[in-house]
C-alpha cells in the first residue's frame, strides 16, 4: 500500500465536495458517514434491498455496491435533492397520498428506484410496475400501495 | 472490507501491466467484486478500475455480419438496444430476467462472464470450499444442496455459475475476446468457463492481467431471431437467480427443424451447452415428442449432486417448455417478466 486515503470529487444534489478517502468506501458511506446525507438508507449493505438507491448520471443504482471513487466526477442525485423549491417530487407526493410506507426504510430508495421506473418507460402496467422495482424490497409489504403510486406519479407524467 | 490501493489506468495497456501484479482485480460495475471484497470472501490488494476505459463501451456491427460487445457495455445498454434485442432476442430476455434494474445499470458484460458462484458456502468464510481455499473441502456436499450442480460437478466442487446471459451466448456461439501479456487472443465461450475437476479455484481461461476486451456473436448467431426464447425457473417470481434455465433457438422450415441450438443454466459450473440435444432435434419433425426426446439427451449425464434430483427432471421440462415456446415464435414484444415460465406460452403444457 502505497497510501491510505485519495482525493475524491463528488457532485451531489447540484453541490460539489472534495473528499479525501480510503478508496474501499462506498458511495453510500461517503453519503451517509461524511456529507450526513442520511436519507440514503443502509439496509443490507450487499445490493439485495435496494434501500440505497440513488442516480448516477440519471440513472439508478445502488450506493452500497459502488465505491465512491468510481462515481467521481459523475452527476449524483440522492433523495435530498429531489425536491424543487420547497415543492415535493411528484413521486413523493404520490407515496404520501397512496399511503405507499409503513416503517418508511425502505421508501427513499423506493422513491429514488420509481423515479428512474417512470423515465425509463418502465412503468406501462401494474405487472412491469412489479418487474421493474423488484430490486427494492418492503418488509412491511407494502407492495400494493407502493404500486398504487408509481402508477399515479407515471399517468401524472403521461398526462 | 481490506483496504487496498486504487488504480485508474488511461489505457487497455496500463490496466493490464497494473493488473499484471499479484494481488490485483479489475474493477468494472463491482456489482459482484465489492460484495465478495465486504466479506472477506476475496481481498484484492489492489484494485484497477477500467469502468472509464472509453474502448471497452462500444457495440459494433462487424463487416462479416457479426457483432461486437465490449465488455464495459452495462447489461442494461445491452438488453434495451432495440436492434440487439430484435437480432438476438432471447440473449436480451435472459439480460432482463437477471439481477435487478439497479444492478443491470451497473453490471457489464465482461463482468457477468467472470461473476463467482452464488455457492452459500464459498460466500461463508467459516465453511470449508476448495475453490476459496484449495484443499480445504466442500461443505456444500453434504451440506444444503438443493441448489447445486447436476451436470459436470466433481467431488472438489458441486458448484453452478449463476449467469443468466452466458447461457443464450453459449447456445450462440459466443466468443470471448481477452487481451493479455501475450496480445489478443480469442476463446469460445464454451471453452471460457472450466469445470471443477480437481482444481475448482480456476475457473476460467484468463491468465494474470488478462482482461476481457468484448464478446463476439457470429453472423449465424441471428439467424434465430424469429424462434428464441430463455426460461427461467426461480423460486420467486423476480430478482433471483436460476434454479434451473434453458435458452432454446430453432430454425424450422416445413414442419422439420433445420437448426437447433439449446443451453442451460442453473445446472453447472458453466453455462450447459447441450450438443447431443442439438444433435437429436437437427432434421427431426418440430413436436412435442422429438423436444421431449432432447431434453432426455441434454440431462442424459445429470446426477444429483445431494438433494437436488429435483433439478433433472425441472430441467427436463423447461427444455420441452422453451423448445415449444421457441416453436411457438419469439414474441412481438418482451413479456412484462422476462424469460418467466408463468408468462401463457402457445402450445405449452402449463405444469412444466
Amino acid at each position: 500500500m502505497t497510501k491510505t486515503t485519495i482525493p475524491v470529487h463528488l457532485d451531489i444534489n447540484g453541490h460539489h465536495h472534495e473528499l479525501q478517502l480510503e478508496p474501499r468506501v462506498t458511495l453510500l458511506d461517503a453519503l451517509r458517514e461524511r456529507l450526513g446525507l442520511t436519507g440514503t438508507k443502509k439496509g443490507c449493505d450487499h445490493g439485495q434491498c435496494g434501500a440505497c438507491t440513488v442516480h448516477i448520471d440519471g440513472e439508478r443504482v445502488l450506493a452500497c455496491l459502488t465505491l465512491a471513487a468510481q462515481a467521481e466526477g459523475r452527476a449524483i442525485t440522492t433523495i435530498e435533492g429531489l425536491a424543487r423549491e420547497g415543492e415535493l417530487h411528484p413521486v413523493q407526493a404520490a407515496f404520501l397520498e397512496q399511503d405507499a410506507f409503513q416503517c418508511g426504510y425502505c421508501t427513499s430508495g423506493q422513491i429514488m428506484s420509481a423515479v428512474a421506473c417512470i423515465r425509463e418507460g418502465h412503468a406501462g402496467s401494474d405487472e412491469e410496475i412489479r418487474e421493474y422495482m423488484a430490486g427494492n424490497l418492503c418488509r412491511c409489504g407494502a407492495y400494493p400501495h407502493i404500486v398504487a403510486a408509481v402508477r399515479q406519479a407515471a399517468q401524472e407524467f403521461a398526462a | 472490507m481490506r483496504d487496498f490501493d486504487y488504480i485508474r489506468p488511461a489505457s487497455i495497456p496500463d490496466a493490464i501491466a497494473a493488473a499484471a501484479e499479484p494481488g490485483s482485480a479489475y474493477l468494472a460495475g463491482g456489482t459482484n467484486l465489492l460484495d465478495l471484497m465486504k466479506g472477506g470472501v476475496t481481498s484484492p490488494q489492489r484494485i484497477v478500475d477500467i469502468s472509464r476505459l472509453p474502448e471497452l463501451n462500444r457495440i459494433e456491427r462487424l463487416e462479416d455480419g457479426g457483432l461486437r460487445i465490449g465488455a464495459l457495455v452495462r447489461n442494461a445498454d445491452l438488453a434495451h438496444d432495440a436492434a440487439f434485442a430484435k437480432a438476438y432476442p432471447m440473449v436480451a430476455e435472459a439480460l432482463l430476467s437477471g439481477a435487478s434494474a439497479q444492478l443491470r445499470n451497473a453490471a457489464t458484460v465482461g463482468g457477468n462472464l467472470l461473476q463467482r458462484t452464488r455457492c452459500s458456502y464459498f460466500y461463508d468464510t467459516a465453511s470449508a470450499c476448495n475453490k476459496r481455499v484449495s484443499g480445504a473441502g466442500c461443505a456444500a456436499l453434504g451440506g444444503e444442496n438443493r441448489l447445486h450442480a447436476v451436470l459436470g460437478w466433481s467431488d472438489a466442487c458441486i458448484a453452478t455459475h449463476p449467469s443468466d446471459f452466458c447461457v443464450p451466448l453459449v447456445a450462440l456461439d459466443a466468443v470471448v475476446e481477452i487481451e493479455g501479456k501475450q496480445g489478443r487472443r480469442h476463446v469460445t465461450l464454451a471453452e471460457f468457463h472450466l469445470l471443477p475437476g480437481e482444481t475448482p479455484q480456476r475457473e476460467n481461461a484468463l491468465e494474470p492481467g488478462d482482461l476481457i476486451v468484448a464478446v463476439r456473436l457470429p453472423a449465424e448467431a441471428a439467424s434465430f431471431a424469429a424462434n428464441a426464447r430463455y426460461l427461467k425457473v426461480r423460486e420467486r417470481t423476480s430478482y433471483a437467480f436460476a434454479l434451473v434455465s434453458a435458452a432454446a433457438a430453432l430454425v424450422v422450415d416445413g414442419g422439420k427443424i433445420r437448426a437447433a441450438r439449446l443451453a442451460l443454466g442453473g445446472v453447472a459450473a458453466k453455462p450447459w451447452r447441450a450438443r447431443a440435444a442439438e444433435a437429436m432435434l437437427l432434421g427431426a419433425d418440430a413436436n412435442e415428442a422429438t423436444f421431449a426426446s432432447a431434453a432426455d439427451a441434454a440431462l442424459a449425464d445429470a446426477s444429483p449432486s445431494g438433494d437436488n434430483a429435483f433439478k433433472i427432471e425441472l430441467a427436463r421440462r423447461i427444455v420441452v417448455r422453451a423448445l415449444t415456446s421457441a416453436q411457438a415464435g419469439t414474441p412481438e414484444r418482451l413479456p412484462a417478466l422476462p424469460a418467466s415460465p408463468f408468462s401463457n406460452i402457445p402450445g405449452a403444457r402449463h405444469d412444466a
